[in-house]
């Protein structure tokens, strides 16, 4: 029971969407399939939330190293909850002034705009632009013209670089405009015929890979995700 | 010298790159923009469109992309308005709604006559991913039931009478990853023949040529295809010359050349200490 | 003391002493709002406030022509501020980690597994799942636009006591016992990935590409000579490039001899597709970096204005 019905439900689940494709009497079989992974996903979110939660209360329960930190996730986390689950500071509709919680969740002005314009939003722009510091520091640190291969991909990346800016067209100003030299027509061409043949062979090798994986779970060879223990 | 440059602390290299951004900001450096194919390809999708055709703008992205994205987002919209076409706004990223958010208000404050729920209408957001594009396909209203703004669909002019995603004349993504664009190709563009172009990040634009021309009608790849896009856009819409939020792509173009060239002599520089001591003997 | 320590605070002084000074000669770092009364049928109102440019608040531009009331938010301003010292914060890992990134960190992490599921929960589980199964409950409370011209409500579909049992079973991965059932949940959405993924890869990653890639390799049509050379060249360089690619993915043959070369060649147009690569991310996070600092630049210091919201540059 605990390995075999996760088996049929992963068959039948993937065989019904498989069926949809080619059987077009099924697809409002796959489309309730459909809604019913949507729904799921909205309860991952949920799943995530409360692990989050567990985790940093074991962490804070236990003392261990960086407590005061997880302190200071929950502390957010309950904050951002309340006022989202809560819709404070949503005006009511119009039209129905009498249902507090009618408004769109996160109107501008109400509390969880307020979380998402001034807390999340620059949070995490500011989170990924650091990127933009360490891709410089190892372009000096790491990136070596050792062998024929490094010095292609090198190569490469300075056309690129200088192609997808002014300082290209600027150096190749002196040639003229429909010159495959240029280095702004240069980076065209690669991208155009270089990078889509690279690609598409990677394409092609992902999507071989993501079938026979797709397969496996559908005819129960692939049997990874159920686990090996017995809690 | 060369000791100096082999133990330099990165924090030097942050500094310097932190000075080539930020100066070309402080200066407002901007540079002309000459439109590439792929941006003229993605312009005439949308120009070459029957005035008030249906256009679905995707905009799965957020913040963590927004420097890049949301000159895109901005210049599809402007131009989708311009057109005068029906726009049905949505997102596949719990984070994406702000943004969708964002691209309206250009119509609320630049397009007054546009009308929502005539002209434009905002489906929201649904869990489910790459599961949500799949359903858009058979069922619109079964996907989103209400709008954003809890309105049901039946219940507004423009979606009533749409049946699914294939009712679009067009399909533009403005993509930060999964699910974005491979997505919409694998689901509607590819199974459906919808037309689709999108706008998409620099980390994800070299994967999707290889979708281009068949399953993509074109991409607009990172900021300087944005740059490009909005001076294509002034060119042929003059009323947005004097507009300056319409130049956000533009702007941007001055920091990313001096950053470029800074990263381009940092790793010449560090070649020549490679080399240099490889000669010497003590580099690996 | 240390060195670095006082270095840090004669740092913190000056920027403190520049803040001061600017908040008080320009005002930088405020944000308007332009109100607007709501007036309701039944006669109630209320006050919705929209992001304003300063240039129309008399209060900082008493030339204004705007005959719109912008006033001085002040929970927006306090927000800017905030927004401010959180981006400062995250840099500030650059220099090394510290306890203003560790706590701009954990606050993120709350913050963002709070946000999804605040999300989450308006737009599938109330507007979905318990619309379906407790229509009553959620038309009388949440989306009065649902409720029929005669007062009826939506029927309740009984299927989607489907999805509830199987999201409870989810939510079983938190307790202590019993954690195996949450393989059923978990197995579906396994099965529904592996369905729909298997059919459309096969389609639009495999047959499509492999058709786009049964191309001409000598094209002779109606243009110039020239063009045609071009083209053909280009498509040459596809199919070659393809093919090449692949022998080096296929590992069952051992890269010796012919299927060595053919591979390393492959590996080259690999290494150009790579190269392109990071010629392509190095600009995208860039922008990024961009971004971040004109909202500093902008929105905080108002050093500069780009988008011509105090008239002082643009």
């Amino acid at each position: 029971m605990k390995r075999t019905i996760p088996l049929i439900i992963a068959s039948v689940t993937g065989f019904v969407l498989v069926g949809t494709f080619f059987i077009p009497y099924t697809r409002d079989w796959g489309d309730e399939v459909l809604e019913w992974f949507n729904i799921l996903a909205a309860i991952a979110f949920i799943l995530g939330g409360g692990n989050l939660m567990k985790l940093s209360l074991q962490k804070i329960s236990y003392k261990r190293p960086g407590w005061g930190y997880a302190a200071v996730t929950i502390i957010a986390f309950i904050a951002t909850l309340v006022i989202g689950l809560g819709k404070f500071g949503v005006a009511p509709v119009k039209e129905y002034p009498t249902y507090s919680l009618a408004g769109p969740y996160d109107e501008q002005g109400s509390g969880f705009w307020w979380i998402f314009e001034y807390v999340y939003y620059p949070l995490a722009a500011t989170m990924f632009s650091l990127l933009a510091f360490f891709i410089a520091s190892a372009a000096f640190r790491a990136f070596r013209a050792k062998n024929v291969e490094a010095t292609i991909l090198l190569s490469t990346a300075f056309i690129v670089l200088l192609g997808r800016t002014y300082a290209g067209v600027f150096l190749t100003s002196w040639l003229p405009d429909d010159n495959v030299l240029r280095l702004d027509n240069m980076t065209e061409w690669i991208m155009n015929n270089m990078n889509t043949a690279g690609m598409r062979a990677i394409t092609i090798g992902i999507a071989l890979g993501i079938m026979s994986t797709s397969l496996k779970v559908l005819l129960g060879v692939d049997r990874s995700y159920i686990g090996t223990d017995d809690g | 010298m060369r000791a100096f440059l082999e133990n330099l602390d990165r924090r030097w290299i942050f500094l310097l790159v932190l000075i080539a951004v930020s100066t070309p900001i402080l200066l407002k450096l901007t540079f002309p923009e000459a439109p590439s194919k792929q941006v003229r390809t993605v312009f005439s999708a949308i120009d070459d469109l029957d005035d008030g055709s249906r256009v679905l703008i995707a905009l799965d992205y957020d913040p963590s992309s927004k420097g890049e994205l949301e000159p895109m987002a901005s210049a599809f919209t402007r131009q989708c308005a311009l057109k005068k076409h029906k726009l049905y706004f949505m997102t596949l990223w719990p984070q994406g709604t702000p943004m969708v958010n964002q691209a309206i208000d250009i119509l609320k404050n630049e397009f007054p006559d546009y009308e929502y729920g005539t002209d434009y209408v905002n489906l929201g957001y649904q869990t489910g991913g790459e599961a949500v594009i799949k359903k858009l396909a058979s069922d619109l209203h079964g996907t989103f039931n209400v709008d954003a703004n809890n309105e049901i669909l039946k219940n507004i002019p423009m979606t009533q009478n749409l049946k699914n995603v294939r009712d679009m004349d067009l399909i533009v993504n403005v993509s930060a990853g999964d699910p974005g664009t491979k997505q919409w190709v694998l689901f509607i563009s590819t199974p459906h023949n919808i037309k689709t172009v999108a706008g998409v990040t620099g980390v994800t634009a070299p994967t999707l040529y290889a979708y281009i021309p068949r399953q993509l009608s074109g991409i607009l790849g990172a900021i300087k295809a944005a740059a490009e896009y909005e001076y294509l856009l002034i060119q042929n819409y003059p009323e947005l010359k004097e507009n300056p939020k319409a130049k956000e792509g533009l702007r941007r173009m001055g920091p990313q050349l001096v950053a470029h060239v800074l990263i381009i002599v940092l790793i010449i520089i560090g070649n020549i200490i490679f080399f240099t001591g490889r000669r010497q003997g003590t580099s690996v | 003391m240390k060195q670095s320590t006082l270095i840090w605070i004669v740092i913190v002084v000056l920027s403190g002493g520049f803040l001061a000074w600017r908040t008080a000669q320009t005002g930088m770092g405020r944000a308007y709002v332009e109100a607007e009364t709501v007036i309701a049928e039944s006669g109630e109102t209320w006050t919705i406030e929209k992001t304003a440019d300063a240039k129309n608040a008399r209060s900082f531009n008493p030339t204004t022509e705007s005959e719109a009331i912008v006033k001085l938010s002040w929970p927006r301003t306090i927000g800017v501020w905030c927004a401010a010292a959180l981006t400062i914060a995250i840099f500030s890992f650059l220099w090394g980690d510290n306890p203003f990134y560790k706590l701009a960190e954990a606050i993120f992490v709350g913050v963002s597994a709070a946000y999804a599921m605040v999300v989450g929960f308006w737009t599938m589980i109330v507007n979905k799942l318990f619309l379906h199964l407790f229509p009553q409950f959620v038309v009388d409370n949440i989306l009065p636009n649902l409720k029929g011209a005669d007062g009826s409500y939506p029927d309740v579909k009984y299927l989607y006591l489907v999805p509830l049992v199987l999201g409870v079973m989810l939510l079983m991965r938190l307790a202590p016992q019993g954690g195996w059932i949450s393989r059923w949940p978990l197995a579906f959405f396994i099965g529904a990935t592996a369905g729909l993924r298997l059919v459309h890869y096969f389609q639009a990653d495999f047959v499509s590409q492999i058709q786009a890639t049964i191309i001409p390799l000598v094209v002779l049509t109606e243009q110039t000579t020239m063009e045609n050379v071009s083209a053909s060249i280009r498509n040459i360089t596809l199919v070659v490039g393809v093919m090449t690619s692949l022998v080096y993915f296929f590992f069952s043959w051992e890269h010796v001899g012919v299927v060595h070369r053919i591979s390393r060649v492959g590996i080259w147009v690999l290494m150009i597709t790579f190269g392109a690569s990071f010629g392509y991310t190095v600009m995208g996070r860039v922008a990024l970096l961009a971004q971040r600092l004109e909202f500093l630049f902008d929105d905080w210091l108002w050093i500069i204005d780009p988008a011509s919201r105090r008239l002082i540059g643009g």
